[in-house]
């Protein structure tokens, strides 16, 4: 009993300052979140934490500014957009990166280390360094403002990173099994969809949550390969453009800031166990 | 159900002979084990036959067909890991159906075999289990049956006991024999367990430093071993070993180990009349070496003087380790022996089973 009170109070310092830092860490979502409900007067008027005056007053919070913000604003357009740009730029640079990295883990061909390196080495260039070149690229393709030219680009963006921790998951995998499943008479495209990809699912899931956050989060490149027309505009485009447009109004801005988050919280959340496996994805075995 | 040549094949991993103008052929049917201490090229051999490694030089042949540049795939052989590699993805059905699948065999087939192979081993409860929730001994079972139910020609193992407990493994030994003799198809085995190779093989194949330095049955293996490498690597507790020189005339020849000099029995010393006068390397097996007291009958006998140094009950038997002078071997004598640690006895060396070598060549003079 004493001891467990020692032990209670000995780490009660780190749990303090922990819980603390949490607690500074969310405030500016809580605030944002707050305001999101609040009629347009009271946020001008009055600061969010004001709400704790009256907690339990529920006709201090409403919904109108989401139903604006998604019907006359073009939000709910935009969300659309966003996904649309951001599954396939998902999807498209994993299956590309895991058919690399099994080629560079388990195939034996001249030169593999060097074009590996060459890959990995492509992680320092700046993805600014490139936008000019590659717009050139696409105006003369007909690709700018397409959704199949972003796609590209944000494949092209996150390859090099997606090949290096898948190739780094691979290698850790067992030799005897993919020597066991070519006796078993296996070919490598057999030993790839029936053992490495079922077997790097943690690795794959991860990396889906990276590219997919980035591309979510991405304003620059949509803004230089899409354009900002209405059609094809993401939400970051049109978070940036309300900001402009609706300088003043915060009760909108923040509605539509929390639209913007409710999709990546939520993939962050089903996914966050596969996340934790696979940050240390190859670093330790386990 | 094939026999199995290697013709003179050598592997090299840059400047590392792993594997030196190996030249062996196996029997159909045949029980073959490889063993050596590890690092001897005894997996690399078997790698080589599995596809896994390219010969640097050499033919390899299954049946009478050359397969130096046939795929695994393609080799008609199954092969159990040191480590089992078995899916861990899939149920133990899968795992053992796999290979099947992969060939487009029939469905129903698929299902015959499996579940033949799982009763012959006794794993019909768990064929819907993950490889996870399996013990070792259990796991050790389905990589076996997943060998078995692709009926290859060339079934190879690569020490898959090593990872079982004591008790297990001797068990599981006699179960593979038995499946040798219940499936009629050609066996290499590699391990470095002696007591493996003894029991199971039909031939052993020892290896060191990747050149084979014997191949035989396990019985004249072990009578009369080839070089000194096979004498000291084969039996437990291993041989003894004395410097000694070859000494007398033919009739009465000695040999004389300094602390101790023994009388060679006639026959034999009418075979070493070539080598009268030469340095010898003299080997003794520790069962040939008894207790004054409970000396068998009818052997030729050589005495030797030798002090206690310490005694080991196995139960069935003791062993003595034996001084003469500051030269120590062992005897393994009967239980009921009363030597005790500082005695002095006159140990008895069986000299019809004696052992000598040439310590240049370290092969044996026979």
């Amino acid at each position: 009993m004493k001891d467990r009170l020692r032990k209670v109070l000995s780490s009660a310092p780190l749990h303090i300052a922990i819980l603390g830092i949490a607690l500074i860490w969310s405030l500016p979502s809580v605030g944002l979140l707050m305001s999101s409900f609040r009629p347009r007067n009271d946020v001008l008027g009055s600061g969010w934490w004001t709400v704790f005056q009256h907690p339990f007053d529920f006709t201090q919070f409403q919904l109108d500014n989401y139903i604006h913000v998604l019907t006359a604003e073009g939000m709910g357009r935009a969300f659309l957009n966003s996904l649309t740009i951001s599954i396939p730029s998902t999807l498209i640079p994993i299956a590309v990166a895991a058919f690399a990295a099994y080629a560079f883990a388990w195939m034996e061909f001249p030169g593999r280390q060097t074009l590996f390196v060459v890959v990995v080495g492509l992680l320092v260039v700046p993805l600014q360094m490139t936008l000019i070149p590659l717009l050139r690229v696409y105006n003369r393709l007909g690709l700018a403002g397409t959704f199949l030219g972003i796609w590209l680009a944000h494949t092209g963006y996150g390859l090099p990173f997606a090949v290096y921790l898948l190739r780094n998951f691979f290698g850790t995998l067992p030799k005897d099994l993919f020597e066991s499943a070519f006796i078993d008479g296996a070919s490598h495209l057999t030993a790839f969809f029936r053992l490495a990809l079922p077997l790097s699912i943690p690795a794959l899931a991860s990396l889906a949550i990276f590219q997919f956050l980035w591309v979510w989060n991405d304003l620059l490149v949509a803004l230089i390969y899409l354009g900002g027309t209405e059609a094809v505009a993401p939400l970051t485009l049109k978070m940036a453009n309300l900001v402009n447009s609706l300088g003043q109004n915060w009760h909108l801005l923040t509605a539509a800031a929390f639209v913007s988050m409710a999709l990546p919280l939520v993939v962050f959340l089903a996914l966050q166990r596969y996340f934790v496996q696979g940050i240390l994805a190859g670093a330790v075995k386990g | 159900m094939a026999s199995v040549t290697y013709e003179h094949v050598t592997k090299c991993f840059g400047d590392v002979v792993a594997v030196n103008d190996m030249d062996i052929k196996v029997e159909d049917k045949e029980f073959l084990v490889l063993l050596g201490p590890s690092g001897c090229g005894k997996t690399t051999t078997l790698r080589l036959l599995a596809g896994l490694e390219e010969p640097t030089e050499g033919n390899i042949y299954i049946e009478e067909r050359l397969v130096n540049d046939v795929p695994p795939k393609d080799r008609d052989i199954a092969m159990v890991f040191q480590s089992y590699a078995l899916y861990p993805h899939m149920s133990v059905y899968d795992n053992m159906a796999f290979g099947l699948k992969l060939r487009k065999t029939p469905k129903a087939e698929i299902e015959r075999r499996v579940k033949e192979a799982a009763v012959m081993l006794g794993i019909e409860g768990l064929l819907g289990r993950k490889p996870k929730q399996l013990s070792g001994g259990q796991r050790q079972r389905v990589a076996v049956g997943r060998a078995i139910v692709r009926e290859p020609q060339v079934f190879l193992m690569d020490e898959p006991l090593s990872n079982l407990d004591a008790k297990l493994r001797v068990h599981a030994r006699a179960e593979l024999s038995k499946l040798h003799q219940r499936l009629e198809t050609t066996f290499i085995y590699v391990t470095h367990d002696q007591m493996e190779a003894m029991t199971m093989g039909t031939r052993i194949a020892v290896l060191r430093d990747g050149v084979l330095q014997q191949m035989d049955t396990p019985q004249v293996l072990y009578e009369s071993p080839a070089n000194l490498f096979v004498a000291g690597f084969i039996g437990s507790p291993a041989m003894n070993f004395f410097e000694a020189t070859l000494v007398g005339s033919v009739e009465e020849m000695y040999i004389d180990a300094q602390s101790f000099r023994v009388l060679v029995p006639p026959e034999r010393a009418k075979e070493l009349k070539n080598c009268l006068g030469k340095d010898v390397i003299f080997g003794i097996r520790p069962e040939d070496v008894h207790d004054p007291e409970f000396c068998p009958p009818n052997i030729t006998a050589g005495r030797v003087k030798a002090k206690v140094d310490v005694t080991e009950l196995m139960g069935n038997e003791v062993f003595l380790y034996l001084l003469t002078d500051s030269k120590s071997f062992i005897a393994r004598v009967d239980p009921r022996t009363r030597a005790r640690v500082g005695d002095e006895i006159e140990a008895v060396l069986n000299m019809d089973n004696i052992h000598l070598f040439d310590p240049q060549t370290e092969e044996a003079i026979r």
